[in-house]
């Protein structure tokens, strides 16, 4: 019996994260092998991917950790951050999340883990919640219409830029930005004005700025040193000439300051952080771009709007659409697609927490702290140069800046170092007393008088001039006034997030979008105080704990790809692009042929290609794919000898946005190659590759991963997203830098660096902890199993439905890669039945329904990722079937053309209480299958209707007479 | 009533004079699906055959209008601006976009009848 007794290290913990994110278990992965007739993961592997593309070195990475002993690990990393008191200012400051905010959505699966909410019907809630950010914006800058935000502030600035030229019809390429802005704003505008063919020109407004000259400018509102200019006669000049007028600004200072739409403002772009979202050495944040109604459809990024659904009531959707670039392509003007939905949404509910006198008092605090500290300084013979400003000081200190800092240092409190002369000082939420008392101590020498904060504010008088304070009422809409208590507020998160479909319901099938686990062990440490309490530009040595998160992060990616170096500044999948493409553009340049401009992209791929290309300054050359959705490799290879004087690279995705290994990949790499171009890997797919092919072998030069797809980050509900790129060494020195925190980019010396894409050195660095967790318990062999698996799930699910439906693409056996294809046209010509429909009628069975239309019209992608089981996957198709069988009773004529289970569908809980009038029973409506009878998802509107949306739109909160009338 | 004309872009042109009517086919029209903006050129402005002088969405798409033959902009269907859903209605009848001063009556030879329309509409597939 002695041999039958397990050993210690069997009985201890090991890889034990393995099976928790992989969803199927053993028996069920012997029966699906069954099924699509591999005899095992490595046998199907062989059968999908060409042998010649395989990777022949195994993953080399860390031996897996338990969970308990990832998280131990991560909190000694996260011990080597040290938390000071942060007076840096520069568009980060410290907030306090509320704790029913904290506990209900940044922490609460049912809100990080939802999808765009392209779905309108289960996607109610946050679509509530982010009209209310939208309806916070518009008010705060007095603006008609806002977005459901950007990237970060620097990117918004940017974003604004390109929709400034556009609209501006002055034909005029020259920009300019006011020298008191962000230094990290202006980098980014410097790098997106670069691809553009932009002039940028810094300076004073009131002395430099020649509004004939230009078709835009940005104006700072607070300046970054603190200043609070009038900017209206600049404003009233740019507007004579034609000129746009762009503001950045700040949410809470807006609560006293006059706001950029009553200044005469175009745009204004700013951060909302400091309503309620940490700082996270960077991000992520959401940024806010409002602009007038005039502009409406010029607008980047996603919006939502208010419209009606099949029942008339009023419902919330993704207004204008189709102004993404998945539609605009190369005639696009911004790459954007993401949002940072769950960050817009925490913004949103602070002001519903706190309420406009809430604001208002966390905004006068801060102010008030400032104007002690202004009037002590002054009072002591400092020189403080900033005299109208909100919640920040510039304080000039002739050769003392240096040892001011160190000595603020020593009490825990980091300043902004302006230069050898000057020193910035800001004040937020946080601020204590005793943490301004310390601050002062910092600069009473001996001999100087001593005064109580509350003596030196009797003596006051508000710096802010008459023409600029705030008159204006803002947030007065309902929602900002009716949540008060928390129980209030508890009840509002989870009457919002009971209307959703998130992944903590069921499965999300979407195609292209891998949303697979993302795991509790992997969530815990982005809110720990060391990764959520730190300023991006606080020094160096209080970072080593994310720098080795940072180092390890890019080694391990670096692994995983095979590329040489990696930069995790790109905060999007789209950014990543775009970082990829300028990298690529600075090489030629470097290499003396900064002729080489044309960028070829296969027909069938993602719409950011395209528009990223164009922003980089490339031009767009498309390339054929042949009827199994591979590339045309015959016209690829005349495009690239057709170009080859002046070709620059190839956007390739891999796997193919159509789920297929091709065979051609290495043949068409070389043949870029060959013509002077270098190859860019669109890494939508990895989650088909890891421990299985580095996309550096097969050929690429440069490649995105999506760590919110392939590595964990959760969508959080349309964003945040994180898009770190991979290059091969001869491109790493061109990788983005960093204006303010040097490092980034040490290869870069300073001179070849593509400059920033981002506002923060390292992105979104709160999120990563969450990628290094997965590679960390899963290891070698858990990435490589979780790829086997994720291809055999997707080929299982073409299998159960290739019976039912026909499989638009396939490699050679009949395989797919991760995801595969429906093709619903032939049931739209016999039918009538759309693939909307079934995406609607999806809803009544309680799924949120597949990619719909993409890439190929009127089909739906299915991608389900390792991390479902063989039972949900089953639940799922088992809907798909007997959604088939309905479509067969309008087919035959048993179900009528219209009036049917499918046309009308989603079915809601207000039609149960209507006289029941339809050709079909209740019980085949609401519960078509027998294992919802105890666990029914009850979708909160009917179909919306997108044309009435698009229509008329309105982008604010509904005054809530408008519910109660429909209600009637 | 004037013969129509037809773009391989899927624009119709009817000339009355030297003045030319111009819109989007049925065919655009259905392909596009409803109609919810419409962006018109302002009147006086020149075109050349190819450039963009409208552009339209529906839900689903964005796409330019392209100019099929060269003029200037005497008028534009304003009431587009508010109702684009005309578009779908009568897209070769109340849903016109813009009438155009032609520059050069010549260009129209270059342009498909309406049999030949038909037959490159079904060719496209």
């Amino acid at each position: 019996m002695a041999d039958k007794r397990p050993r210690l290290t069997d009985l201890q913990a090991g890889a034990n994260f393995i099976p928790r994110h992989i969803g199927p278990r053993d028996s069920e992965i012997s029966a699906m092998l069954k099924t699509v007739g591999a005899s095992s993961l490595d046998d199907l592997i062989a059968k999908v991917v060409p042998k010649k593309i395989r990777s022949e070195r195994p993953l080399d990475l860390p031996v897996p950790l338990s969970e308990r002993n990832a998280l131990s690990d991560l909190r000694k990393v996260a011990g080597r951050n040290r938390i000071y008191t942060s007076m840096i200012g520069m568009g980060y400051y410290g907030c306090v999340t509320p704790k029913v905010i904290l506990r209900n959505i940044l922490e609460n699966p049912g809100w990080y883990t939802a999808y765009t909410p392209y779905q309108a019907e289960v996607s109610q809630g946050r679509l509530e919640a982010l009209l209310n950010f939208q309806q916070m914006v518009v008010d705060l800058t007095g603006l008609e219409l806002a977005s459901a935000s950007l990237l970060d502030e620097g990117t918004a600035a940017a974003e604004a830029m390109a929709m400034a030229h556009r609209v501006s019809k002055t034909g005029r390429d020259v920009f300019f930005v006011d020298a008191d802005t962000h230094p990290q704003t202006v980098a980014v505008l410097e790098t997106r004005a670069r691809g553009f063919g932009f002039e940028l020109k810094v300076g004073d407004p009131a002395t430099d700025l020649k509004p004939d000259e230009v078709f835009a400018a940005l104006l700072s509102y607070p300046g970054s040193s603190g200043q609070v200019r009038d900017h209206r006669k600049t404003i009233a000049s740019l507007k004579a000439a034609g000129a746009l007028s762009i503001m950045a600004t700040d949410l809470l200072a807006l609560a006293m300051l006059t706001p950029p739409g009553e200044l005469g403002a175009d745009i204004a772009v700013g951060s909302a952080q400091r309503f309620g979202v940490p700082m996270g050495y960077g991000g992520p944040h959401a940024a806010f771009f409002a602009t007038r109604d005039e502009f409406k459809r010029a607008m980047p990024g996603r919006v939502i709007g208010v419209s009606v659904d099949a029942e008339g009531r009023p419902a919330l959707r993704m207004a204008l659409q189709t102004r993404e670039q998945h539609i605009r392509r190369e005639k696009a003007t911004s790459n954007i697609c993401t949002a940072q939905v769950l960050l817009a949404v925490i913004a949103g509910m602070f002001a519903v927490y706190q309420g406009p006198k809430g604001i208002a008092k966390i905004a006068a605090r801060a102010h008030r702290f400032a104007e002690i500290a202004a009037h002590a300084l002054r009072k002591w013979g400092y020189e403080v140069t900033t005299d109208a400003f909100f919640d920040t000081i510039t304080v000039r200190v002739p050769a003392r800046a240096y040892a001011l800092v160190a000595k603020a240092r020593e009490q825990r409190i980091n300043l902004r170092h302006v230069d050898a002369d000057h020193i910035g000082i800001s004040f937020d939420e946080t601020t204590r007393r005793s943490e301004v008392e310390k601050l002062l101590g910092c600069f009473r020498t001996n001999g100087l008088a001593g005064w109580s904060l509350d003596q030196i504010d009797e003596e006051l008088s508000e710096c802010i001039p008459a023409g600029l304070q705030r008159t204006s009422d803002y947030l007065t809409h309902p929602v900002f006034n009716m949540y008060r208590s928390e129980t209030r507020m508890l009840r509002y998160l989870r009457h919002l997030q009971s209307k959703d479909i998130a992944l903590d319901r069921s499965m999300i099938p979407l195609g292209s979008c891998t949303m697979k686990l993302n795991a509790t062990t992997e969530m815990i440490p982005v809110t720990w105080p060391e990764f959520a309490n730190m300023h991006p530009f606080c020094p160096l040595e209080q970072a080593q704990g994310y720098q080795q998160l940072f180092e390890e992060l890019e080694s391990w990616l670096a692994e995983i790809t095979g590329f040489d170096a990696v930069s995790l500044q790109p905060n999007a999948g789209s950014q990543g692009e775009y970082a990829g493409l300028m990298t690529i553009r600075a090489f030629h340049e470097a290499n003396g042929d900064s002729h080489r401009d044309v960028c070829l992209i296969p027909s069938s791929a993602h719409g950011t290609n395209p528009a990223s290309a164009v922003m980089a300054g490339l031009k767009v050359v498309v390339v054929k794919c042949d009827d199994h959705g591979n590339v045309d490799v015959d016209d690829l290879k005349a495009k690239a000898e057709a170009n080859k004087e002046n070709l620059a690279a190839l956007m390739v995705t891999y796997p193919s946005t159509h789920g297929v290994f091709e065979e051609a990949i290495k043949d068409i790499c070389q043949a870029i190659h060959d013509h002077g171009g270098q190859v860019y890997l669109d890494g939508a797919n990895l989650n088909a590759l890891v421990g299985l092919v580095r996309p550096a072998e097969i050929g690429a030069d440069v490649c995105h991963m999506n760590l919110h797809k392939t590595f964990c980050i959760p969508h959080g509900g349309g964003g945040p997203g994180v898009g770190p790129i991979g290059v091969k060494a001869h491109l790493a020195r061109f990788l983005p830098g960093h204006d303010v925190v040097e490092g980034v980019n040490p290869a870069a010396h300073g001179l070849a660096t593509i400059g920033q894409v981002s506002a923060a050195p390292w992105g979104s660095a709160s999120i990563l902890p969450i990628s290094w967790a997965y590679i960390a318990m899963m290891g070698a062999e858990g990435l490589t199993r979780a790829t086997q698996v994720a291809i055999l799930n997707a080929n299982y699910i073409a299998r159960r439905l290739g019976e039912h439906f026909p499989i638009v693409y396939t490699g050679p056996g009949g395989y797919v890669a991760h995801e595969c294809i429906i093709d619903m046209r032939e049931v739209k010509e016999n039918a009538g039945i759309g693939v909307e429909d079934v995406a609607k009628r999806l809803v009544d069975y309680g799924f949120h329904a597949p990619t719909m239309s993409w890439p190929v019209p009127e089909t739906l992608m299915i991608e389900p990722t390792e991390s479902e089981c063989q039972q949900e996957i089953d639940r799922f198709c088992e809907a798909m079937i007997q959604i088939r069988a309905e479509i067969a009773e309008v087919e035959s004529g048993k179900a009528d053309k219209v009036n049917n289970v499918l046309r009308n569908a989603p079915h809601t809980h207000r039609a149960l209480l209507e006289d029941w009038t339809r050709p079909y029973s209740r019980e085949q409506a609401y519960f078509p299958l027998h294992t919802q009878r105890d666990d029914k998802y009850w979708p909160p509107v009917a179909r919306v209707d997108n044309v009435y949306g698009d229509r008329h739109v309105v982008c604010t909160c509904p005054p809530l007479e408008a519910y109660a009338e429909a209600a009637e | 009533m004037a013969t129509m004309k037809f773009s391989k872009e899927h624009e119709w042109i009817r000339v009355d004079g030297d003045v030319a009517t111009i819109g989007i086919t049925q065919h655009a029209a259905e392909q596009l699906g409803d109609l919810v903006f419409v962006e018109l050129p302002d009147v006086g402005k020149t075109v050349a055959p190819g450039d963009e002088a409208a552009v339209v969405e529906s839900v689903k798409a964005a796409s330019e209008v392209y100019a099929p033959v060269s003029g200037e902009v005497v008028e534009v269907n304003s009431v587009l601006a508010d109702e684009p859903g005309k578009v779908n209605e009568a897209p070769e009848g109340d849903g016109w976009f813009m009438k155009l001063k032609l520059s050069d009556a010549s260009e129209l030879d270059g342009l498909m009848d309406e049999a030949a329309y038909k037959a490159f509409v079904e060719e496209q597939g």
